[in-house]
């Protein structure tokens, strides 16, 4: 468990209000670099006239009101990129990959109307600008992939907590503990997704030492720790109304986690940013064997956080070859380097118990997140501004 | 501050420390050089009604220790602080830890200073003592000297301390410019208490986190945000008085310790590479203020206030669940507290990432009224929790200041 995640990984309610065209995070100076004046009643450009390229908008808010900026198509109507929330006297950049052309900027001081707004003109240059618009029908083909997915393993997991609580109820253990790991697979693998709900992560998915004082612990850790309680000392063993109470919890919040994905809806950065989570958990609480402490069976959900990422990768992945092709091909071969790794540690169905990986072998695997990570943190600065509507 | 100029090997015994006592932490600007002195040369008072390191402006470095007292004599106990007593003031002052020095001495007897500050200034040094709440069963009859508010913090959400570097019979924090001193403080003071204390831990600190007057910048932590902006500071006396020294009281068990305060020690450990792979977005919406000057995101510069209410579009500029908007005094009940944390890297891990993040040290007359609320919530709602794990922690009784001819603690085994 995590506590619940920043609004910008809140996949499930935060409506994409990055409509920026942001393709890279590098500086630019010189003829690239334009400086933003937003005042009151103001927007002073320090040039309206720049070459092709990668442009960085430097926004400077010297009025008392939240200000806006925006660089829009030369019929001043399509967004190409924005800044919003700009604080009075900060300063934030528009990074963004423009072709050559007529645009419209403007900036909002007070975040009404139409803006305080003024041509610009982008001249030819040598720059090589990736191809932007005539992306819906892949910004709606990875939702669709991703939202398909999320809901298929939401399933998944409801169906086999079901059959889960139902042999932990009855006493059957060593069924309990085989079903255990398969189970939550389906959990781990949209683990970022569930987690956006605050009421239900903590119920669900807490170790016993994320609580905090006063709270029950409740949910799968509870019952793991139930089923496997070797590293325990002085353990009590649940009594059967108390493994009822536990079991029914747990069944009866996977039901409302799965009524709630279904209405989600998820943007290309949101995407993106899923599958970087998923890795994060992996890094934070995997590979440190800090998630299956009583069942060892961290390797599971190893796995199954590589598996959404790459499902989310591979969602978003065409937007990436568009705009940065050797990006994703990178990430694609990271993931498969992992997946290598991952292989070796599989046994029968199922995967070798954590602690009997070896020092050098968690090393590896370690670093293999780590050679994948750094490339996935870029993913979402390339894929956000595809909108659904061109 | 003071900012006489001393070096070690010129200093008479007994000369600056005695000379300014009572203007300890107090920030007091006594110039008495002819000549501009750096920083490092200056020494600080170690006499006064409070012990330095607590509001003197914050140092460049740390060695921070622990000890457990392996003696069941209360009468060695006392020898042990009358020893550190005297030490702490030399070195404070420049001078070495004993009377004979590194480089005197029988030539078949071992020195009584280590030897490695020879040749270097004091380094603004302070040393720092107290009493843990492990001091006070019945070994040395001071049960009934505990004061309430020294007794275990409680567990955080997602604590996951190591026992083995927390908490102890007594603290030093020994700060100073220079890694050196700061180490040869802790180094010589140790092995004076051998047979009577052993070190239970100890940790090192570079870069200090917060500033704790105003003449001195907002650091940056580990995260490379400028953190602690609403700092107490040496000026602000009367809030000095309300939140960090303890009042004087008609309890037997808490009148020894007025003037003095309590330290809360957390060694805090950052996810430095998960961090440094959130956008850059995330880190200001986690920090709730601008990565380039500490603004808050609700606009103006460092020092304007933040606007918890201001909206942007989708919620308020700041995030309710920022580090600013929880950590805030206006989300406290006004509470404030000094904090004079340094950053650590303990070198890596055996997965190879950085084992390192900050030293959280505060100094409050309330750790329980005052830090108890706000790390409960901050563990529990904080964005930025998520990057943190608490693995050390530590609650210790600060003692007054000495007088000199006195020793720290006195008027607790009084």
């Amino acid at each position: 468990m995590r506590r619940w995640r920043t609004p910008a990984r809140l996949s499930a309610f935060a409506a994409c209000l990055l409509l920026a065209g942001c393709t890279t995070t590098e500086a630019t100076s010189g003829d690239r670099l334009v400086e933003v004046d937003s005042g009151n009643d103001s927007c002073d450009l320090s040039t309206t006239e720049a070459a092709a390229g990668t442009l960085t908008f430097r926004v400077r808010n010297s009025g008392s009101k939240v200000t806006e900026f925006y660089l829009l198509a030369g019929d001043g109507l399509r967004i190409v990129g924005e800044v919003e929330n700009v604080g009075p006297s900060l300063t934030r950049d528009l990074v963004v990959s423009v072709p050559d052309g007529g645009y419209v900027t403007a900036c909002k001081p007070g975040m009404r109307g139409k803006g305080i707004r003024g041509t610009f003109t982008v001249t030819p240059s040598d720059e090589k600008v990736p191809v932007v618009g005539g992306e819906a029908v892949l910004v709606k083909q990875a939702n669709d992939i991703y939202a398909a997915y999320v809901e298929d393993q939401s399933a998944q997991l409801l169906e086999k907590t079901q059959r889960f609580v139902e042999l932990y109820e009855a006493g059957r253990d060593d069924a309990a503990r085989a079903l255990y790991p398969v189970a939550r697979t389906h959990w781990e693998r949209i683990e970022t997704v569930a987690e956006s709900f605050g009421d239900l992560d903590p119920r669900m998915d807490a170790r016993e030492a994320d609580l905090e004082p006063g709270q029950a612990w409740t949910g799968w850790h509870r019952i793991e720790k139930d089923l496997w309680p070797q590293r325990a000392t002085g353990y009590t063993p649940l009594t059967a109304a108390q493994r009822s109470r536990v079991a029914r919890r747990l069944l009866a919040d996977t039901r409302t986690l799965d009524r709630r994905v279904r209405k989600l809806r998820y943007a290309a950065d949101e995407i993106a940013n899923g599958s970087r989570g998923l890795l994060e958990e992996v890094a934070t609480r995997k590979v440190t064997g800090e998630e299956e402490y009583w069942s060892r069976t961290d390797l599971w959900d190893f796995q199954a956080n590589v598996d959404g990422a790459r499902v989310a990768f591979e969602g978003v992945r065409p937007l990436v070859e568009r705009r940065d092709p050797s990006l994703a091909k990178k990430i694609a071969a990271e993931f498969a380097a992992l997946q290598t790794l991952l292989d070796h540690h599989r046994r029968g169905d199922g995967f070798e118990r954590y602690d009997r990986l070896s020092q050098v072998e968690v090393k590896r695997l370690s670093d293999a997140v780590n050679a994948l990570s750094e490339p996935l943190s870029r993913l979402t600065a390339v894929v956000v501004g595809a909108e659904a509507k061109d | 501050m003071p900012s006489r100029r001393c070096s070690r090997r010129t200093v008479l015994a007994g000369g600056v420390g005695f000379a300014l006592g009572g203007a300890a932490g107090i920030g007091a600007a006594l110039t008495a050089s002819d000549e501009p002195a750096s920083p490092s040369a200056e020494a600080h008072p170690f006499y006064g009604p409070h012990q330095a390191g607590i509001t003197t402006a914050a140092q460049d470095r740390l060695h921070f220790a622990a000890f457990d007292v392996v003696t069941d004599s209360r009468a060695e106990l006392v020898e042990v602080l009358r020893a550190w007593t005297t030490a702490a003031a030399r070195m404070t002052a420049g001078e070495p830890a004993g009377r004979l020095g590194p480089t005197s001495g029988p030539y078949d007897a071992p020195p009584d200073d280590t030897g490695e500050a020879i040749g270097l200034p004091p380094a603004r040094l302070t040393v720092t003592f107290g009493f843990g709440s492990s001091l006070f069963d019945d070994r040395f009859g001071l049960a009934a000297r505990r004061p309430a508010a020294l007794r275990s913090l409680p567990h955080f959400p997602a604590d996951n301390l190591d026992p083995s570097r927390s908490d102890g019979d007594l603290c030093v924090q020994a700060c100073a410019d220079d890694p050196q001193i700061a180490v040869h403080a802790v180094r010589n003071l140790a092995r004076i208490g051998f047979g009577a204390v052993a070190v239970r831990w100890s940790q090192l600190g570079f870069g200090r986190t917060s500033s704790t007057t105003r003449a001195q910048d907002t650091p940056r932590n580990l995260f490379g945000f400028k953190d602690g902006t609403a700092n107490i500071k040496a000026e602000e006396t009367d809030a000095l008085a309300a939140d960090v020294w303890v009042a004087a009281s008609n309890e037997p068990r808490e009148r020894w310790l007025e003037g003095g305060s309590y330290l809360v020690a957390r060694r805090i450990n950052m996810s430095i590479e998960t961090w440094d792979r959130q956008s850059l977005r995330d880190q200001e919406t986690i920090i709730g203020r601008s990565k380039a000057e500490g603004a808050p995101l609700s606009g103006g510069g460092e020092d304007t206030p933040p606007n918890f209410i201001l909206r942007g579009r989708g919620g308020p500029l700041i995030d309710p669940r920022s580090h600013v908007a929880l950590a805030h005094p206006d989300d406290n009940d006004g509470v404030r507290i000094l904090r004079r944390g340094y950053n650590f890297v303990d070198g890596s891990t055996a997965l190879g990432r950085l084992d390192a993040g900050l030293f959280f040290i505060a100094f409050t007359n309330d750790p329980h009224g005052h830090y108890v609320p706000m790390q409960t919530k901050l563990s529990k709602s904080d964005l930025l929790s998520e990057y943190l794990q608490h693995t050390a922690s530590g609650l210790f009784a600060i003692p007054p200041g000495v007088r000199p001819g006195g020793y720290v603690g006195q008027q607790l085994f009084a």
